[in-house]
């Protein structure tokens, strides 16, 4: 807990004290002398987003100490209001495509951008974190988890998520990546006692470190070969490497890459997801699911189009494979899931959310293919708009998983047979969310950005991956859509309850969450207006992003 | 032509599309006071059928105020942005290839709606299954209206969720099973489409787009031969499953056995053509290279479900086969849906109407047909021949009269009788394979032709011997298998009224075929230049 502290407060500091010794030049937007260059304005505005998460985490934290056991609710309240303020926070920067934290020498050069990319990437993580947020105010309580601990560290992680989007040298990715996921093993292993959780826990740990390391040396094999941290000038260099680091640089580039494939849950990094959302309390699994997916792609996005495009016939073709892979490993993972499986509902979510993974991975590897710079960033921008439907998709997923759960604890795909009988609203939302997850009227916001991603394939040539992807909408299409139409049956007897198990009674003693409610109908709102007005999301895919 | 201005044409169009939706959304709610009815059930079933019918209100003034000197011109086209991202738009239009297409599925989603308003299937809320075969009439008319590529994918994929819940939720014996059958076939089928439809629109000359008019103007200019083939095969695949063609039509005789007697009619009277549709609006005019290298296999492929079709249908009409009467109408659609596409791949005009009209004449005959075998299993409780048939045969002559007559009548309509409306379809598409298009083999299209010819033989022998097994026989057999089949109680009020239309237009289209060619015919010039005949 406290390195993700240190980590942080070495983030926000880092671009200031990288860029000290430059001496002389005038900062990028300033007219402001500064003594020998030593000191740098920081445009505040433009980091305020992850500076207010990390800032009311810390607050929530300190708040921890003081407040008495009663009352601890604040602290969630505290928390969401923070989420919410950073978030708004983004409405200045709109079309402002601020940079801070430049090379006194080179002010084109910058390790904070807040372009659209970072705007929309920012809004993502902000908004998946508020709604992971709204779904653990329930679960905080319900499981007995510790509040200020819960809080601080789903506070530091949104923030670092926050900040790697905008990072745009190797360090601030590296660091920024770490405040993301640092605090997320510590989630995942929040419930005290329990045997699965800190298991998952130590899973996730172990493989995400090995990653870090791996990347680590990557970035360090990049740096020997070009000199430089900063994405930008990486990129330039990289062409015009000496061709005795050659092998160097080519190593260091799939090193660092296979970092940001483990965050992304790209096969073969994906076995932990299964075991970490089953034993993760399910809003920690929510947030991994869209966060942590979101941060790994725009880091992925971020190292691939603006460090390494000239390695784009290296890292291409593997990421077009991976992403094959990817998908159907998922897809068959979440096909074999038996109903009847204590836990079944989010170990199908989280094989699931793999499959997804693949198709996400499909624009950034067609980005490779573009004849120009323009068609690469269409490329990722369907990647973007792909993540923004599933964020909000998944989210309400989840939510009705929560609320399902609170009444049938085993968490069982069996236990949502006849959902529609017992809970009509949250019925008709999952079906809702799941068809637009298989991208099948009436979801049509899943629709159009599958066709967005086909469309990017397409249009790079990559015909077979195209192919594969289109057999594997059909294998997700069989278990969503079946999973739907168990929420309408009821025709058949209820499945039996296990021994002693409390599934299926009457859940009298759970109050019903007003919060839960709210939000299911908010995400299912949500994604009604997009299925409406899919220009809403889809507009990222034809805009330049960077 | 009745005098309608523009603006209430393109109105009456988009209303009629949109009408369904709300429609839809409205029967889920509540009943308004006033409008209760004598319960909640009956009220939602006559919502189901004002709605309906106001469609079917609306579409009959489209067809009025259509221009029928110019059929070949987009009309009634209203377009406007949707998602400009993708290049989108929100794009409607009905020329004389879709027209009548649009108007079938009107009148038989208001037949269905009407039939069920006296006669709901067993199953649960009816509320639900008003709104599903709303939701499914829109996707359907939505199909025959849009001319955005991705809008007709919409609208191709919109029908599967209603038609899957009406067969699961409402269907008989097998049900389940089916239900999944014909969504993940047709889905697999879609997908591959939508990768085919996309090549087509992301390479077209001019840049990118998704306009159908544009598309079928351009009649696949700028787009190279490897292309053409690869978008071809792509969509033709989807299309196929769709339509069906042998030999990926193994869950249509599922799904029809499966449906309940409303799903099977528009399932086969409607559903069915979406596939057919797509081949002569998107295929033939806008990767006519691809249409011309698939053309020779797809008339096969066609004539083996001709010949596949009427053999499956003669081994079920056998004595001792215990063949059900609705798998067997479902297995003579597989046939008869193969002179549709045999009709396509002759790319002439002739064929192509051919197979227009038969689409048409399938939709009326096969409509009424699987209307007549639902009502049958619903009076004798099985649509077993062998049970219905006894010794002698099941003697509907006798018992019911007017029901065995307008069987018959469906039986021999079906098989091509002259002066029906089967027949112009079939000669018409046999005509085009006689002389197909250039560049075409003729021998192996004369070969297909009179294998086509074979089919139709074919066909009149299992459909008589369904009348002979079903219509004929003693009255006053001693033993029938069922009780029910002692007496057959005769066609009913709403019964007369929901199949009367289907058997006059059955006639009507028979004797003055004139009137359906005059209106597809110099659209389908329009779609095929450069074709002579």
């Amino acid at each position: 807990m406290t390195s993700a502290t240190a980590a942080l407060q070495q983030t926000l500091q880092h671009g200031a004290v990288q860029h000290i010794p430059g001496g002389g030049a005038q900062d990028a937007s300033a007219t402001v002398p500064t003594a020998g260059g030593l000191v740098q304005s920081v445009d505040w505005t433009a980091i305020a987003p992850p500076v207010i998460t990390a800032f009311v985490a810390l607050a929530v934290l300190v708040a921890d100490l003081f407040l008495a056991e009663r009352h601890k609710r604040l602290l969630g309240r505290l928390s969401l209001a923070g989420l919410a303020l950073a978030g708004l926070s983004l409405i200045p920067l709109i079309g402002e495509d601020r940079t801070t934290f430049c090379l006194t020498d080179d002010p084109g050069v910058c390790s904070y951008v807040a372009d659209p990319f970072t705007l929309v990437i920012q809004l993502l993580v902000l908004g998946g974190a508020l709604v992971a947020g709204l779904l653990s105010l329930t679960a905080v309580e319900d499981e007995g988890l510790p509040a200020g601990e819960f809080w601080f560290l789903l506070l530091s992680s949104a923030a670092g998520a926050a900040l790697l989007p905008a990072s745009r040298d190797l360090a601030t990715l590296v660091v920024a990546l770490e405040v993301a996921s640092l605090p997320a093993f510590a989630l995942v292993g929040l419930r005290r006692g329990e045997r699965r959780s800190s298991e998952a826990a130590l899973k996730f740990f172990l493989s995400s470190v090995t990653a870090t390391a791996v990347m680590l040396m990557g970035v360090s094999f990049v740096y020997a070969a070009t000199g430089s941290m900063h994405l930008a000038t990486v990129a330039e260099g990289l062409p015009a490497t000496d061709s005795r680091l050659g092998t160097l640089a080519t190593t260091g580039v799939a090193l660092t890459l296979v970092g940001f494939a483990f965050k992304t849950a790209a096969v073969p990094f994906h076995f932990w997801v299964p075991d970490t959302y089953v034993g993760a309390p399910l809003p920690v699994a929510a947030y991994l699911s869209v966060v942590g997916k979101a941060v790994g792609f725009s880091g992925l996005i971020l190292v691939t189009l603006r460090a390494f495009p000239s390695y784009g016939d290296v890292w291409g073709p593997v990421l077009a494979v991976l992403a094959a892979l990817t998908m159907t490993v998922g897809n068959l993972g979440a096909l074999r899931q038996r109903p009847e499986r204590s836990r079944s509902a989010v170990r199908l979510l989280a094989w699931s959310s793999v499959g997804q993974a693949g198709y996400l991975l499909v624009p950034i590897a067609s980005a490779a293919y573009a004849d120009s710079a323009r068609d690469a960033d269409r490329a990722v921008g369907s990647t973007v708009a792909y993540a923004l439907m599933y964020g909000v998709v998944n989210l309400g997923a989840f939510a009705v998983a929560v609320l399902v759960t609170r009444t049938s604890p085993e968490g069982r795909l069996a236990d949502y047979r006849g959902l529609m009988a017992s809970r009509p609203l949250a019925a008709l939302c999952l079906g809702f969310f799941l068809l637009c997850l298989a991208g099948l009227p009436p979801g049509i916001v899943g629709l159009f950005a599958k066709v967005t991603v086909f469309s990017a394939a397409v249009d790079a040539d990559l015909g077979w991956l195209a192919v594969v992807m289109a057999v594997n909408v059909v294998i997700a299409l069989y278990y969503y859509l079946q999973w739907a139409a168990l929420l309408f049956r009821t025709d058949e007897a209820p499945a039996p309850a296990p021994a002693g198990g409390a599934v299926g009674a009457p859940a009298a003693h759970i109050a019903p969450s007003g919060v839960l409610t709210a939000t299911i109908s908010g995400t299912a709102v949500l994604g009604v207006a997009l299925s409406g007005a899919p220009q809403l999301f889809l507009r990222f895919a034809d805009t330049a992003l960077f | 032509m009745l005098p309608v201005s523009d603006t209430v044409m393109q109105g009456l169009l988009v209303a009629a599309v949109v009408l369904p939706l709300l429609g839809a959304a409205a029967a889920l709610l509540p009943a308004p006071p006033g409008l209760r009815g004598s319960g909640p059930d009956q009220a939602v079933l006559r919502h189901g059928v004002t709605v309906t019918g106001a469609v079917l209100a609306a579409t009959v003034v489209l067809t009025l105020g259509f221009d029928h000197d110019n059929p070949d011109a987009m009309q009634a086209e209203s377009s406007v942005s949707w998602i400009p991202a993708l290049g989108i738009r929100l794009h409607f239009g009905v020329d004389g290839v879709s027209l009548p297409l649009f108007v079938l599925t009107a009148l038989l989603t208001f037949l269905c709606a009407l039939y069920s308003y006296f006669k709901m299937p067993a199953g649960p809320r009816p509320q639900t299954f008003v709104a599903l075969l709303l939701v499914l009439e829109c996707g359907t008319l939505a199909t025959f209206a849009v001319l955005d590529l991705m809008l007709f994918f919409l609208a191709f994929e919109m029908v599967l969720i209603p038609m899957y819940f009406l067969i699961a939720r409402w269907g008989g014996e097998g049900r389940g099973p089916a239900a999944w059958k014909f969504i993940l076939y047709t889905l697999l089928g879609s997908v591959v489409m939508l990768l085919g439809l996309l090549v087509v629109g992301l390479n077209a000359q001019g840049g990118p787009t998704f306009d159908m008019v544009e598309l079928a103007e351009a009649h696949g200019a700028g787009l190279s031969h490897t292309t053409q083939v690869v978008a071809a095969l792509a969509i033709g695949l989807g299309l196929a499953v769709k339509a069906p063609m042998w030999p990926l039509h193994s869950w249509l005789p599922d799904a029809h056995t499966a449906a309940p007697t409303v799903g099977s009619v528009l399932l086969a009277g409607v559903l069915l053509k979406m596939g057919t549709y797509g081949f002569v609006r998107i295929l033939l005019p806008g990767v006519p290279e691809g249409a011309e290298t698939f053309a020779p296999y797809l008339a096969a492929f066609a004539v083996v479900g001709i010949i596949y079709g009427s053999l499956a249908c003669l081994a079920l009409a056998r004595r001792g086969a215990r063949g059900d009467l609705k798998r067997l109408i479902a297995y003579s659609s597989v046939g008869h849906m193969g002179f549709v596409l045999l009709g396509i791949a002759t790319l002439t005009h002739t064929g192509v109407n051919g197979a227009l009209f038969a689409n048409i004449a399938h939709g009326l005959i096969t409509g009424l047909l699987f209307f007549l075998v639902g009502a049958l299993k619903d009076r004798t409780g099985t649509t077993d021949m062998d049970t219905l048939a006894g010794t002698s045969g099941a003697a509907l002559y006798g018992k019911a009269p007017r029901f065995g007559g307008l069987l018959a009548f469906g039986a021999v309509a079906s098989l091509g009788l002259p002066g029906l409306a089967g027949f112009w379809g079939e000669l018409l598409a046999l005509l085009g394979a006689y002389h197909p298009a250039g560049g075409l083999s003729r021998p192996a299209f004369l070969v297909f032709m009179a294998l086509g010819g074979l089919g139709t033989l074919l066909t009149a022998g299992y459909m008589l011997i369904v009348v002979r097994r079903v219509c004929m026989g003693d009255p006053e057999e001693p033993r029938p298998a069922l009780a029910s089949l002692r007496t057959v109680p005769d066609i009913r009020g709403y019964e007369f009224a929901a199949w009367t239309p289907l058997a006059v237009l059955t006639v009507l289209a028979g004797l003055w075929p004139a009137a359906l060619l005059g209106l597809t015919d110099p659209a389908v010039q329009h779609l095929l230049p450069g074709v002579t005949r």
